[in-house]
């Protein structure tokens, strides 16, 4: 059993709150390390620190090794802080095919009352949108609507 | 009084501040004014925990006594809660906890962009993660500050009459004492006398925007950190610790 060998058990664990993404695709999973045999050790990082999947993702990458008799220590880390310059390329599209804009860059740091971001609507393509509200429905994500095609959809915010 | 109990009672501090005031924004689920804003609180309140948890858990490892993040945050009685005042106060209307959460997310993106630097790697670590999320949180109470205070009528007089209610609090944010000269001492966190210049400038700056005003009358109220909290602190832990008092240790 190499390294490689359990990053593409890993590619099969999920994302809970955005099924279409693999941890490996989020950036969660930062290192896998050989402990002995058939025991490694994962460390993963959370998106945000009051997430409630990193539980769950916890679980469900123990499960998935399980199925191999692998058992595995995961480390929780907090540095370096994640960031969504680690979602995936393979990610990103994923996540566009899904009906949910990835990250884009926002240019503008400034903390407050900056250039408002253009967000392009990940059904018709347009970039006329407008921002709902920052928070949508989880942590990582924001809430738009399309003032073309009218469709609401989620943003998966910028975190740097 | 030792560097490592100086900087147990600073993680104390900071993480009841940030438990209390996200428990006060939870309570915000399913009564938000409007749908994106029911989502926008119980998110920050959830951020607000995640940071507590972070804060708890080194506190008790630097502790070392065997308790756990859980038992920090739900098996202390009223009086060994650190917390400031202005996180504990009633969330009122929906203008107040919008008030409440400006003064509080500028004080601390202030705070963390200090920490952020701390010769403290943990904290440091903590700090670097946090500071994303309080900067969003910044912005949405900043943007509401002006909407509701150049707003209506109606609006104006009611975010007006919070501003001025809640500036009572505003000192209590900035106490000193021997936990944080010691820490100061030691690089461990920055001196927030420096940036209390920075503090009032940014939030004057919004609030003029906002056509609205802190009041001349300077009395302010304090006590949080020494643990003598206004009445509606136990109501709130009452609440809190409801599951752990009652089924005591509990798993979900
Ligand atoms: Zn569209």
């Amino acid at each position: 059993m190499k390294a490689e060998d359990i990053w593409a058990m890993l590619e099969d664990v999920t994302d809970p709150e955005v099924p279409v993404l693999t941890v490996v695709d989020l950036g969660v999973v930062r290192d896998v390390q050989f402990v002995s045999k058939d025991h490694w050790k994962i460390i993963i990082t959370p998106t945000y620190t009051g997430c409630p999947a990193m539980q769950v993702i916890e679980e469900d990458i123990k499960a998935r090794l399980a199925k191999e008799n692998i058992t595995v220590d995961v480390e929780l880390v907090l540095s370096p802080a994640w960031t969504t310059d680690w979602l995936s390329q393979d990610g990103r599209r994923k996540l566009e095919e899904y009906g949910i804009t990835p990250p884009q860059d926002e240019g503008d740091k400034s903390v407050l009352f900056g250039k408002k971001p253009v967000i392009p609507c990940p059904l018709c393509k347009s970039k006329n949108t407008r921002l709902i509200s920052q928070f949508g429905s989880t942590a990582c994500k924001a809430h738009y609507q399309c003032n073309d095609c009218q469709e609401p959809f989620d943003y998966f915010k910028c975190l740097k | 009084m030792t560097k490592q109990e100086a900087l147990f009672e600073f993680l104390l501090r900071k993480a009841d501040d940030s438990l209390i005031l996200g428990h006060r924004l939870s309570e915000w689920c399913g009564h938000g004014p409007i749908l994106e804003e029911d989502i926008a609180l119980t998110n920050i309140s959830l951020d607000l925990i995640g940071q507590a948890t972070e804060l708890y858990k080194y506190a008790a490892e630097v502790e070392d006594k065997g308790r756990t993040e859980d038992d920090l945050a739900f098996l202390r009685i009223e009086r060994e809660y650190k917390n400031v005042l202005l996180v504990e106060q009633l969330n009122g209307d929906f203008g107040k906890t919008i008030v409440r959460q400006f003064f509080f997310d500028h004080f601390e993106h202030l705070l963390y962009e200090g920490l952020m630097n701390s010769k403290d790697e943990r904290i440091s670590a903590i700090a670097t993660k946090t500071i994303k999320e309080v900067k969003y949180h910044l912005r949405h109470s900043s943007e509401w500050i002006i909407r509701l205070g150049d707003g209506t009528e109606e609006s104006h007089d009611r975010v007006q009459a919070s501003v001025k209610d809640l500036s009572r609090f505003i000192n209590e944010l900035f106490y000193q004492d021997e936990v944080e000269e010691i820490l100061i001492k030691e690089g461990i966190i920055p001196d927030v006398k420096e940036f209390r210049v920075a503090f009032e400038n940014n939030i004057e700056k919004i609030l003029e925007e906002a056509t609205l005003k802190l009041p001349e009358e300077k009395w302010q109220l304090t006590g949080g950190r020494k643990g003598v909290h206004s009445e509606h602190l136990g109501y709130l832990l009452a609440e809190l610790q409801y599951m752990q008092r009652t089924y005591p240790g509990m798993e979900w």
